[in-house]
């Protein structure tokens, strides 16, 4: 066991941020370009971040495997950012966004930083507007705010639905200019392969580019980690494709613990898969569910029958039925699993059975198409262009797919893992959202990480190291470079049969299936076990094309297949080991008569944090107990 | 569906291209024309040929990574769609297909259908942004700015930075891309205070780079995903105009701030 020690200032709770800058180390701005600072990824986190850094003098590297920073995935966000601004004057405050945050994830996140998160909240949005951020405005030219995933308060800032375009946009201008300004050199077409510890601290990283295949090494006296979620460890879900765990697998392995890998967000309105050559899937808004209504046949030998041929009698409008106070509105995690056993008792509808039905007949009757299509007329189109069918004429079919994952890297208050001097924000990191995320929260991190959390901790945390990097020639770069080499070389030799795609779109199943939207302790122990043999046949009989010198997607991929296999069945045993059910993880053993999900406090008020014993070892679970100051657990009802 | 595509293949920056043909059957109209080419890079890399090497990443119309010229369309027929959100029931059975990279001097090739876009890059390094560090700014509300001119900003904001603009002018300009940004920060307060030293630099990098002048033939507004109007276009050459006599009267140096 390894003690995690979360440097949480003293204080009450809202004193803690501002007690922590009080106290807060410094380094005078001549002394701060001796620093060299490496960020990879340039998301919201990793641009605000790399942005900010350079402001304040030091001497920045930034990484991203696109071919220029501005694709990140953040840029996808549709819904909005969330701000405890209360310009509406609707009661909304400080405290009251941490609250809520904090409850929305289900009383498994740290108080101190979700109170820091939301104070900083409102520095975002000044910042943002500042830098030009087209949000949207009022008549009176005021910003304007919408509600958002059930929350009582309009407090969520938004540009149409564009709104994580237009924040990482921003944040990637600000990076723009600082590369201009020679204070970010910016390595696009790099990525991260590993790690380089020395004597247990961070001090560099070994990149591949992926246009020369060259191999090499950079050194740094701090690195950060701003490489987002692991989704895509499902293979099917809302991420991009080029999504992946490799950055803080890697750290894993060399030392940094993984926190809460079981922590996974499940969207409720995506559209179905529609065959096995899919490749990803597509979240429509979940304002939808303000006036459609969810649906799928009483009677199974309904399923195939068009829509309009069953009577209203026939129908099952389950959220409501079951929900009857808040209906088609319930959060996330519960519509999901509605929409799951539903299609499990085999009255899914659409290509496999596994949909239901987004009807806007009633809201269409009532207010009339010209009203709908003013409020989603552009997800109907998407809808169309995806599907080819017509959400206006027959009801859209939904189904939830992998959305968000709250686990990460653990880090503590400062933002640093528990391997001294690498820093872990935005996504990567756990720290924020507990076992279930709020609409319009993660933007909110990533650019509270970047732009007015990590300038501060980082500051104080250097401020006591002495500047000057080790050259990349030094054995233990020269190490890491050699088993990157080796490793990819590894990958090339294999002329086996299967694509690493095709081992992808396995093990992915294989997770979904038993350890996604409810895990059992039978499912999840079969995961790790078929996980770990797909694991080992992969080793065999994998097909990789071409060489290691230039351009080679198929090798990016199966190196990046690789780490999913492996920490498939680390997300498997963190499900296994967590014997409750809090937020977007639903353990069937678990739950109230009612089927409503059942926390164990009195077990289970802890980070459960992973850290790694070699290739056939089991990792050690390591425990940082949450205490709670400022807030009580209760249990979430939305009955 | 049966299709018979025609892809450049070229295995480096300096190498020699040339069109392959490759037959593929088993689609169906449900696919992405992305998923279609995932199936044939499935079947080369069994064949243990390497498979097409092509830019994409959210496949949701908005990272702007995709692109491809398809029958000498840029991101193919489907008008206001990226590639990746063009499915295949867009084509008939039995199509030939022909799919090229993005063709301008400025986007020089990397590998088969990857082209290098860093110029896109440096065009916004040289001004594409609002002077303000982190911190430090007023509070959101202090600066009301009129609907109008917030929705126009947005406009021209929702550029992908794809290069499909200049894949599909006859000059390889990029001036709706530098129209896009311009005119998104022109349009609001935060922005002007720059934007007469903006257009220019952002002006004199585009050419730098390559990319050809703009001679209003309108083909990038046909081919924008976004479908950023030209209108944009026509807002640059004033602000550049004034700009110009600006600086000639104040007698700047051109390009510079």
């Amino acid at each position: 066991m390894i003690s995690l020690d979360s440097k949480v200032p003293s204080g009450s709770v809202p004193e803690k941020w501002t007690n922590f800058k009080k106290k807060q180390l410094l380094i005078n701005p001549a002394n701060k370009r001796k620093y060299t600072v490496i960020v990879v990824g340039t998301g919201l986190a990793g641009a605000s971040a790399s942005a900010s850094l350079a402001e304040l003098g030091y001497n920045v590297q930034t990484f991203c495997f696109h071919d220029s920073p501005r694709r990140a995935h953040s840029i996808a966000a549709q819904g909005g950012i969330n701000a405890a601004k209360n310009y509406r004057n609707d009661g909304d405050s400080v405290w009251r966004l941490f609250y809520d945050t904090i409850k929305g994830g289900d009383f498994r996140a740290r108080e101190a930083n979700v109170h820091r998160l939301a104070e900083v909240s409102v520095n975002i949005i000044d910042q943002c507007v500042a830098q030009g951020v087209p949000f949207a405005r009022e008549y009176g030219g005021l910003l304007d705010t919408r509600s958002f995933g059930g929350a009582q308060l309009q407090r969520t800032f938004y540009c149409r639905g564009q709104t994580g375009q237009q924040l990482l946009l921003g944040a990637y201008q600000a990076l723009a200019r600082q590369i201009a300004y020679g204070n970010v050199k910016m390595f696009p077409r790099t990525e991260m392969l590993d790690l380089v510890v020395v004597d247990g601290r961070a001090k560099g990283i070994v990149v591949r580019n992926l246009v020369t295949g060259q191999v090499s090494s950079h050194a740094a006296d701090a690195v950060v980690l701003a490489t987002g979620g692991y989704g895509n460890v499902y293979y099917l879900s809302t991420n991009a494709i080029g999504c992946n765990v490799t950055a803080t697998y890697r750290a894993y392995k060399r030392g940094a613990a993984f926190a809460n890998p079981c922590y996974t967000q499940i969207h409720p309105t995506c559209i179905p898969v529609s065959g096995d050559h899919q490749s990803k899937l597509t979240l429509m808004s979940e304002s939808l569910r303000n006036d459609g209504r969810v649906w799928v046949p009483k009677n199974r030998a309904d399923i195939n029958k068009h829509p309009s041929e069953i009577p209203e009698t026939d129908r099952d409008y389950y959220l409501e039925r079951k929900y009857p106070s808040f209906g088609n509105l319930a959060p996330r995690d519960i519509s999901s699993r509605a929409a799951k056993e539903a299609c499990d008792d085999g009255r899914g509808v659409g290509p496999g059975g596994r949909g239901v039905y987004l009807d806007f007949g009633t809201a269409i009757g009532r207010l009339g198409k010209a009203k709908i299509a003013e409020r989603y007329g552009n997800l109907f189109d998407m809808y169309q262009r995806i599907t080819g069918e017509n959400g206006y004429e027959r009801p859209m079919r939904i189904y939830p797919a992998i959305h968000y994952t709250m686990g990460g890297l653990w880090v503590n208050y400062e933002l640093m893992s528990n391997v001294p001097g690498l820093f872990v924000i935005g996504e990567a990191n756990f720290s924020d959202h507990g076992a279930n995320r709020l609409g319009a929260s993660a933007l909110m991190q990533g650019l509270a990480d970047g732009y007015f959390v990590l300038p501060y901790t980082l500051t104080h945390w250097l401020a006591d190291q002495k500047p000057g990097t080790l050259p990349t020639n030094h054995t233990e770069f020269l190490k890491a470079e050699a088993e990157t080499t080796e490793r990819l070389k590894k990958l090339l030799n294999a002329k086996g049969k299967k694509t690493a795609a095709e081992y992808h779109r396995e093990s992915g199943k294989i997770l979904w299936e038993k350890v996604g939207m409810a895990r059992t302790k039978a499912s999840c122990e079969e995961a790790i076990a078929q996980l770990r043999q797909l694991q080992l046949e992969f080793h065999h009989n994998l097909a990789v094309t071409g060489t290691g010198e230039g351009l080679n997607t198929a090798l990016e991929r199966a190196n990046r297949v690789w780490d999913f296999l492996e920490f498939g069945q680390l997300l498997a045993r963190d499900a296994l080991d967590r014997e409750e059910s809090c937020g977007g993880h639903f353990r069937e053993e678990h739950q109230y008569p009612d089927g409503e999900a059942k926390r164990d406090d009195e077990r289970y008020s802890h980070v459960a944090a992973w850290t790694y014993n070699g290739p056939d070892a089991t990792p050690t679970r390591n425990v940082e107990q949450l205490t709670w100051d400022a807030v009580k657990p209760s249990v979430r009802s939305y009955k | 569906m049966k299709f018979t595509l025609h892809i450049w293949r070229q295995p480096g920056p300096e190498a020699r291209g040339q069109m392959m043909t490759y037959r593929i059957d088993g689609i169906t109209g449900d696919m992405s024309f992305l998923e279609m080419i995932d199936v044939l890079n499935e079947r080369l890399i069994k064949d243990g040929i390497e498979p097409v090497a092509f830019d994409h990443d959210c496949r949701e119309g908005i990272c702007g990574s995709c692109s491809m010229m398809i029958n000498g369309l840029a991101h193919g027929p489907e008008r206001g769609a990226t590639t990746c959100q063009l499915h295949m029931r867009s084509f008939r059975d039995g199509d030939e297909i022909y799919i090229e990279p993005w063709r301008a001097k400025a986007f020089p090739v990397l590998r088969d259908l990857v082209v290098d876009r860093s110029a896109f890059d440096r065009i916004v390094q040289s001004g594409g942004y609002v002077n303000v560090n982190t911190g430090g700014a007023p509070d959101g509300n202090s600066l009301p700015i009129p609907k109008a001119d917030a929705d126009k900003a947005m406009d021209a904001a929702q550029c992908i930075g794809c290069g499909a603009c200049a894949a599909a002018c006859p000059n390889a300009s990029a001036m709706l891309f530098v129209a896009a940004k311009v005119g998104h920060l022109g349009s609001m307060p935060q922005g002007q205070a720059e934007q007469s030293a903006r257009v220019r630099t952002m002006i004199a990098t585009h050419d730098r780079e390559g990319f050809g002048h703009c001679t209003n033939i309108g083909e990038c507004e046909a081919a924008c995903p976004k479908e950023i109007s030209t209108e944009f276009i026509a807002g640059l050459n004033r602000d550049y105009i004034a700009s110009a006599v600006k600086s000639a009267v104040k007698g700047e140096a051109r390009g510079g701030f």
